[in-house]
């Protein structure tokens, strides 16, 4: 059975439809990667498995639980952790803190703070600073242990990539690389295609808000996702 | 010698203040709302001292275990209940709707207690004083009000900085939608504030009533001090705000003491200064825009 499967999801903003049913699945200790273009619906997708777009009991399952539209806060109880878009450190805390916060709903499992730590040493020396003091690339990553500390069973990665320079990118997915050899069920979002390829089991396109393409990356030839991502 | 002692009442008169201004400083640190109706519910917290030690004939301290209970429990209804509702509808709606609360409570007020002047009596605790010299004594009461008030900014420092609520507190006060996905649940958060805010609230208008009179149209006065409290300290700081009811507790037993017409506008004299010097008030941090 399906960790996530998603079943025909719509979304919307105001009067702008942003997803036009959506289907996918995510199997336990899979990494699943999703790409496109900017406004194909991605990151919507992210927000509305997090409840934080509303969606139709039906729409989202989760470890076989309707969970579209419950608060988003009881979705992060039963597992998930996402990652969003621009980081989003807590101004007012301190890096430590952060990561503490990420651990809020008390979730047993093997992240710690001292796991943490391990995976990317700058965080420690700079635990006592504010969380906004440092570097994108340490920005990011403190995003991504702050994930981990809720011990997910899914981890949601939004545009980890975005803004930063190639080599702290490198670093970045040496660091998910680690995380998802660990077994951690993946999805992730990424506009980088290559990077995306590099890591997933498997890949969905979004193109406007549908699904335009999905396989293995083997499977896959540049052109049918050059056209998939660009709809050409 | 007479100055000094006007400057020692008016630093103790400061523990009182800040504990009208904590609760104003929180509920705005938190939501960005403000309450237009917080003095009036430091009065309704007095008006339910007098109903607690009318029914049941206990000191209004003890009456304090009642009163913080219940304002704490108003707080998170009021919050979940009312301003919730508004909170994401931009700035003048919560501010109406506190508009409104200020209006009801005024006149429920008046209504089941009437315009007379009320007090809380506490017996000789009010006029007994430790005399430092001829002319400076500190009673024992203001210094009660001040011990409290501190502590009370004391607790919430810890609060804040020192345990898993205070972390999400922050969290929630910096980007609520991120806190959600710390798997904060943001309105509960929101209400646990609130109730916070409405228990200190609870302690100020039990110490308002034993130190003055009181009537139900008072309130708005009350929200002034508070107001002037914040912003002299500097929003979104503990200590700040314990400073600013200090400075503003002096202005006034200074202003006092060189005409009891001052009194007031000194307070406010000092206000506009440091407004003027200092707009992000003396311990502040300039505003992020957002």
């Amino acid at each position: 059975m399906s960790l996530l499967s998603v079943h025909d999801l719509t979304a919307f903003y105001h009067d702008f439809q942003a997803l036009f049913g959506i289907s996918l699945h995510v199997d336990a200790g899979e990494v699943v990667g999703i790409i496109g273009a900017n406004g194909a619906g991605k990151s919507t997708f992210l927000r509305s498995v997090v409840g934080l777009n509303a969606s139709p009991p039906e729409a989202v399952r989760f470890d076989g639980r309707p969970i579209g539209g419950r608060p988003t806060h009881d979705i992060i109880g039963l597992g998930i952790a996402l990652v969003p878009e621009g980081r989003r450190i807590f101004p007012s805390l301190s890096v430590e803190e952060n990561l503490r916060i990420g651990a809020h709903r008390g979730r047993p499992g093997g992240w710690s703070l001292a796991r943490v730590y391990e995976l990317f040493p700058v965080l420690r020396e700079r635990r006592a600073m504010s969380g906004i003091a440092l570097s994108g690339g340490q920005q990011q990553m403190l995003a991504i242990g702050r994930g981990l500390m809720a011990n997910p069973r899914l981890l949601l990665l939004d545009e980890v990539s975005l803004g930063l320079a190639p080599a702290v990118v490198h670093d970045i997915y040496r660091a998910l690389r680690a995380i998802v050899g660990d077994g951690t069920t993946t999805l992730f979002v990424e506009q980088d295609v290559g990077r995306a390829l590099g890591v997933c089991d498997r890949l969905y396109c979004f193109q406007e808000g549908r699904l335009s393409l999905e396989g293995r990356p083997l499977d896959l030839t540049r052109a049918q996702i050059a056209a998939a991502y660009f709809g050409v | 010698m007479d100055w000094v002692n006007a400057v020692v009442q008016g630093v103790l008169l400061g523990g009182l203040y800040a504990l009208f201004a904590t609760g104003l400083s929180l509920v705005f640190g938190i939501m960005r709302v403000v309450n237009l109706a917080h003095g009036d519910f430091i009065i309704l917290a007095a008006f339910l001292g007098v109903a607690v030690v009318g029914l049941t004939g206990v000191s209004p301290f003890l009456g304090l275990l009642v009163v913080v209970p219940v304002m704490l429990g108003l707080g998170y209804a009021i919050q979940r209940a009312l301003l919730a509702r508004v909170l994401d509808r931009g700035v003048l709606p919560p501010l109406l709707v506190t508009f409104g609360l200020s209006i009801i409570i005024q006149n429920a007020l008046l209504q089941l207690f009437s315009a007379d002047d009320r007090r809380l009596e506490v017996g000789g605790i009010t006029t007994a004083s430790i005399a430092i010299t001829g002319q400076v004594a500190i009673g024992w009461y203001p210094l009660i009000v001040f011990v409290v008030g501190v502590l009370a900014i004391v607790g919430l420092q810890l609060l804040f900085f020192r345990t898993a609520l205070g972390r999400a507190f922050r969290a929630t006060a910096d980007d609520p939608e991120t806190a959600r996905l710390m798997g904060i649940n943001h309105r509960h958060t929101y209400a646990v504030a609130v109730a916070i805010a409405f228990g200190i609230i609870g302690l100020a208008g039990v110490f308002l009533g034993i130190r003055t009179t009181f009537s139900p149209d008072i309130g708005p006065g009350r929200l002034l001090v508070a107001f002037e409290t914040v912003v002299i300290g500097g929003l979104g700081s503990l200590w700040g705000t314990l400073l600013g009811g200090v400075i503003l507790g002096v202005a006034h037993t200074i202003g006092g003491k060189i005409d009891p017409a001052y009194r007031e506008l000194t307070g406010h004299l000092v206000f506009l200064l440091v407004l003027l010097a200092r707009p992000e008030g003396l311990f502040g941090r300039a505003v992020r825009e957002t």
